[in-house]
């Protein structure tokens, strides 16, 4: 701007390069601060009075760990998946699935699910969208089972809490479940179990919104605004799950944990399934138990088959769904959903 | 006066964006309705797949979260 020194410029807020040079500042801060998580949790633990290997001392020390790292990483996370995700929309990725027919949509599908910002509270439309557009179902499905189960904060997580084999491992069979569960569920022609006035809606209105063209500081807004909505509406399920696992990992003793989760029980699998349904919670929230259980020698197949089943079947996701699906097709996509889990957590059990 | 049409099944950002419409057509003095709609038929019908969506006069303007506060008072405006 030319004119004025003495008058006000226009109120256009924090100019562009603030933005830009922030964001690598932050990240310096970042991982200053991540860095530092060890020595400040054992310095926090040693100011309790409690023996630092007791029991107590131990869950103490899990928590105060936890909760700044969980919270750190959830920030990072959700940040740079924002601004990525603000490349893509619902609608980009109806026009892209919309021509696909063959086998490819259903990896497509999944792979779009991790990449299209959607919550929870827009499936219903996300879904009718999608199927009056002429996606197949199975597609869809695909798409709505990838979305939460191999979200980008649930595998961030992962790798920063548990490590980078198991993070891949459950990259790679969630994936594969979201793909193959969508291809059953689409060779199984259900369309005729969609509520009926799903079924008559033709296409709507495809492609009636302008792109809104995004500057690059747009992108980190975006993603600042991510930060400030989900780890506002998280935290206390991230407290609650840490709260979990600082008491496992302080209270259970080893030989009880393996003989409930242990490999050698096999009924173990099908009940963490089941187990995990009801259970309501995001990846940030379950993972810290994850993390105990794994730690007190839980056995790998399930503990990932629990997780799936936390953060991919949930029954209040299912009762918004009811708007859409009759209870028949809810009832099968959850079936075959488990037994995708299912399969995952015997065969880790096997080989692992 | 225009007619603008909030699209979201009523979770808190809808109420935000309901919010935020009134706000900014008090501050250009735009004489606006806003009209929520929360029925997921009428959502689909209307082409929003991500909420909540804006629609001005029968044209769908905005979908997918909070709408900038900036480019608002310009669909409220032209």
């Amino acid at each position: 701007m030319t004119m004025g020194t003495n008058v006000a410029p226009e109120r256009r807020g924090t100019p562009d390069w603030v933005w830009l040079a922030g964001v690598p500042v932050a990240a310096v801060v970042w991982w200053l601060v991540y860095d530092q998580l060890i020595p400040f949790s054992e310095w926090v633990t040693s100011l309790l009075p409690v023996a630092r290997d007791s029991h107590t001392g131990e869950a103490i020390a899990f928590f105060v760990y936890d909760v700044p790292k969980v919270l750190l990483l959830l920030t990072g996370i959700v940040f740079v998946t924002g601004v990525l995700r603000s490349w893509f929309s619902p609608e980009k990725t109806r026009a892209i699935l919309a021509g696909k027919r063959e086998i490819w949509g259903y990896p497509l599908a999944a792979l779009l699910g991790v990449l299209t910002p959607f919550c929870s509270c827009s499936s219903v439309p996300l879904f009718i969208g999608f199927v009056s557009a002429g996606i197949p179902l199975g597609v869809t499905f695909s798409f709505l089972v990838a979305g939460p189960m191999v979200g980008p904060v649930g595998l961030g997580l992962l790798y920063g809490l548990v490590g980078w084999e198991v993070a891949t491992l459950y990259l790679a069979f969630g994936f594969t479940i979201a793909t193959v569960a969508g291809w059953i569920l689409g060779r199984m022609s259900l369309e005729r179990y969609l509520q009926d006035w799903v079924r008559e809606l033709n296409a709507g209105p495809t492609g009636g919104l302008l792109e809104e063209r995004l500057t690059f500081v747009d992108r980190i807004k975006i993603g600042l605004e991510q930060v400030r909505e989900i780890v506002g509406k998280v935290w206390i399920w991230v407290l609650v799950g840490i709260g979990i696992g600082a008491a496992i990992h302080g209270y259970v003793p080893e030989d009880v944990m393996l003989r409930i989760m242990g490999g050698e029980a096999w009924w173990s699998v099908p009940a963490a399934v089941v187990v995990g349904i009801p259970m309501y919670t995001n990846a940030a929230g379950v993972i810290p138990i994850v993390e105990a259980l794994l730690g007190k020698g839980a056995a790998i197949g399930t503990t990932l088959a629990f997780m799936m089943s936390v953060i991919a079947l949930s029954l209040p996701e299912m009762i918004i769904l009811k708007q859409v699906l009759t209870l028949r097709l809810i009832a099968i996509f959850v079936a075959v959903v488990s037994a995708g889990i299912l399969a995952t957590g015997f065969l880790f059990n096997a080989i692992l | 006066m225009k007619i603008v049409k909030v699209y979201g099944p009523g979770c808190k950002r809808c109420e935000t964006t309901e919010a935020m419409v009134k706000d900014a057509a008090a501050k250009l003095g735009v004489v606006v309705s806003v009209e929520k709609v929360t029925d997921p038929r009428s959502i689909a019908v209307a082409g929003v797949m991500s909420t909540p969506g804006i629609s001005v006069d029968g044209k769908l303007v905005h979908a997918g979260g909070l709408p900038d506060a900036a480019r608002l008072e310009g669909w409220l405006s032209t």
